[in-house]
């Protein structure tokens, strides 16, 4: 009698699974499945200019197709770790993924996404900066459309120090930041917010780590950022918290005056307007600051791009709504209400844009100037051996730097482990 | 007679030299055929995920690079083994599991005692010390993330701690809040599984040894202690297999097994979900399996946890 219960649960077990299966297959709300449904699978933005762009195509589509916004998490490598597992799987319910900038070449290696050919690739290039061009770019195929960037600036207290000047670079600031009792905020806890700044610091020193043929090439610019890392982890200029440190933790320590400079995406301007007006106007903006004295920064560059999925099943509508999506006027609803950096240049003198951006040229300033991250479709494997090897801050060793930088990402891109 | 024993079925060999009777014969063939659905369950949940991810441990399979599959053999198990990483990871899980476990059974063991003992409000006392177990382990981690943050953390308000202190920020405080939080999450759970070797000691054997003059702390050690042996076997043993795959309380707390928290369920996280690599990720699973087998073969051939003495069948 009790092994026969047992057998019926057995069989109860097989059923709830079998309909749990099912259940993740065609979730309810997770895409429309109508013929003409095109699901967009991006970031839940939190201002609604999404929202609004996808209202916006889906009326000037008068019902050739309907856009579907499938929100993802805020954090961009969760963002990645879905659309990569359900790519794999060759998931035909996606039809458009909003990519991080740093994503296209994996994707586009591994045949996830569809290149943008003939006048596509004009539509999806025409009339954008150079530097988000050159995100969507994989061996000389256009793989995305530009849809927004991002670029962090160097953001100060116009009431506590001097404007920075133009060769300001990272040994004077926290010298300067030292001097005052202060501290510098920035990016340090062991994700990808890291990379970005390391990968900063490397190419403002002339450096890159991975080169124009895909190839290692870690130098000494990699110790160039070590050493400044370190400097300013073991100063009195460090912010409490740096090991673990990301953009909001950089805001929120900027916000509480605890410090007087701080590298940070624009985001924290608008932001910085809810602690108060007058806080708001006391916050200064300049070009990201040098590693080296007589070479100009190369800021980070972020931004978003939107690609059609090789699995989708209306690809010709996919491509069309992508578009759409990154029309001048809906990257203008982004930027105004998203605080996300337009890619195309018009946006960029749009009277309302720059109303909510003051400093908009030096953000489109920077976006040309920036240096990208390694293009490389073993991307995510580099990105955590640089995380591994520049964390925690104040441990890393500048004189040993280089080798294991090296040893680590030669080991990332064979597939080893490391 | 003597044909028919031999050609007793082999799915059921006999086991004792004894003459199986027919209706002993039509009870076992009922018992498989009663037991098939359940057998069949288990294989197409455990085993076939097993014997596949063992299948791909054998290959350079990154979900990148379709077009680079080949069978490699035991490369990625020698890749692994080799490595620095792998070994650190093997470190940090046994330290967090050896602490943890060790807290968890003398908190537990204490909490079972007051389980035991108390008098009135038995079912509120019970039920209040299984919340934390009740509670989603990522929640919880984030409960201890947030008061540990460095810049909103509730615990440096507290009295007696100093505000200085950054328990995050540094690998062995990380590995502290980690150790504490699975503390506070599955001591519960120890208890209850203690309180269930607690019920097995009969109160005679206490009444006479009080009668002998024994001390409350004799009674514990001498009678308790040795009678709870099984269960407590047990309790750890489940404790022990838990703690070595932790990954929940890891993951938020530190989130990519960040300052050399990372415990070898975060590596195969991050070579399996993240660099997306099947081979490599998959040799580490097999691993951690193999390590799990270890420890519970460990239990119970070395120290003689036996589920059937648990359940006084012996």
């Amino acid at each position: 009698m009790r092994r026969a219960r047992r057998s019926h649960l057995g069989a109860l077990a097989l059923t709830v699974l079998a309909a749990v299966a099912v259940g993740c297959g065609v979730g309810g709300d997770e895409g429309g499945t109508g013929a003409r449904a095109i699901n967009w699978y991006a970031f839940n933005e939190p201002g609604g200019s999404y929202d609004m762009a996808v209202q916006n195509c889906n009326e000037q589509a008068n019902g050739r197709y309907t856009i579907n916004y499938v929100k993802l998490p805020n954090i961009a490598d969760q963002q990645r770790e879905l659309l990569v597992r359900r790519l794999a799987a060759e998931d035909d319910s996606i039809d458009l993924a909003s990519l991080d900038v740093i994503w296209t070449a994996e994707f586009a290696e591994a045949e996830w996404i569809l290149p943008w050919e003939g006048d596509r690739r004009e539509a999806a290039t025409e009339g954008k900066l150079e530097g988000p061009v050159e995100t969507v770019d994989y061996q000389g195929k256009v793989w995305a459309i530009p849809h927004t960037s991002n670029t962090q600036l160097l953001w100060y207290r116009k009431d506590r120090v001097d404007a920075p000047p133009d060769d300001f670079t990272w040994d004077e600031m926290i010298d300067d930041a030292v001097e005052k009792g202060t501290a510098v905020e920035v990016q340090s806890a062991q994700y990808e917010g890291l990379v970005v700044w390391i990968n900063a610091m490397i190419t403002s020193a002339g450096g890159q780590i991975v080169n124009e043929q895909g190839d290692v090439e870690v130098n000494d610019t990699a110790k160039t950022a070590a050493e400044i890392e370190k400097k300013l982890a073991t100063s009195a200029a460090a912010p409490p918290g740096m090991s673990t440190a990301n953009e909001d933790a950089g805001r929120l320590g900027f916000e509480s005056g605890r410090s007087d400079y701080m590298v940070n995406y624009p985001y924290i301007y608008p932001a910085a307007a809810e602690v108060g007006e007058d806080f708001q106007k006391s916050i200064g903006w300049a070009r990201y600051p040098r590693s080296v004295p007589d070479r100009p920064s190369a800021p980070p560059l972020g931004g978003f791009n939107i690609a059609v999925s090789a699995y989708s099943n209306n690809p010709d509508l996919a491509f069309e709504a992508a578009e759409c999506l990154a029309s001048p006027e809906n990257q203008a609803l982004s930027a105004e209400l998203g605080g996300l950096p337009p890619t195309s240049e018009s946006v960029y003198d749009d009277p309302k844009v720059r109303k909510s951006y003051p400093f908009a040229d030096e953000l489109r300033e920077s976006i040309d100037n920036a240096g990208p991250r390694p293009v490389t479709p073993a991307y995510s494997d580099i990105s955590l051996a640089i995380q591994k090897t520049y964390h925690p801050p104040e441990s890393v060793d500048p004189n040993t730097v280089v080798e294991q930088l090296r040893d680590r990402i030669e080991k990332a891109v064979d597939g080893k482990i490391f | 007679m003597e044909a028919a024993t031999t050609k007793a079925p082999a799915a059921a060999p006999p086991r004792k030299k004894q003459r199986m009777t027919d209706r002993a014969k039509a009870e076992r063939k009922l018992a498989w055929l009663l037991c098939a659905p359940a057998v069949i369950a288990m294989l197409i949940v455990t085993g076939y995920p097993i014997a596949y991810a063992f299948y791909l441990s054998l290959q350079k399979f990154d979900l990148r690079f379709p077009d680079e599959k080949e069978f490699v053999g035991f490369a990625n198990y020698g890749d692994v083994l080799t490595s620095s990483t792998w070994w650190n990871d093997v470190g940090t899980t046994l330290i967090i599991t050896v602490i943890s476990v060790s807290v968890e059974l003398v908190l537990g063991m204490l909490i079972a005692l007051v389980m035991h003992r108390a008098i009135f409000g038995r079912g509120p006392v019970r039920a209040t010390i299984l919340i934390p177990y009740g509670i989603v382990t990522v929640v919880a981690a984030f409960a201890w993330r947030y008061a540990f943050d460095p810049t909103s953390g509730f615990v440096f308000g507290l009295p007696l701690v100093p505000d200085t202190w950054q328990p995050l920020t540094t690998k062995e405080g990380s590995l502290f809040v980690i150790i504490l939080a699975e503390i506070w999450k599955t001591t519960p759970f120890m208890a209850l599984l203690l309180l269930a070797g607690l019920a097995l000691v009969p109160d005679e054997l206490h009444e006479a040894a009080k009668v002998d003059g024994a001390s409350t702390v004799q009674r514990f050690f001498r009678i308790t202690l040795p009678l709870m042996k099984p269960a407590i076997l047990v309790a750890l043993l489940f404790r022990t297999l838990d703690a070595f795959r932790i990954f929940d309380n890891i993951f938020i707390i530190q989130p990519g097994g960040a300052l050399g928290t990372e415990s070898v369920s975060i590596l195969g996280y991050n070579v399996l979900i993240n660099r997306v690599n099947l081979g490599l990720g998959s040799a580490i699973s097999i691993l951690i399996f193999i390590c799990v087998i270890l420890i519970a073969v460990l239990f119970v051939k070395g120290l003689g946890t036996s589920t059937a003495q648990q359940r006084g069948e012996t």
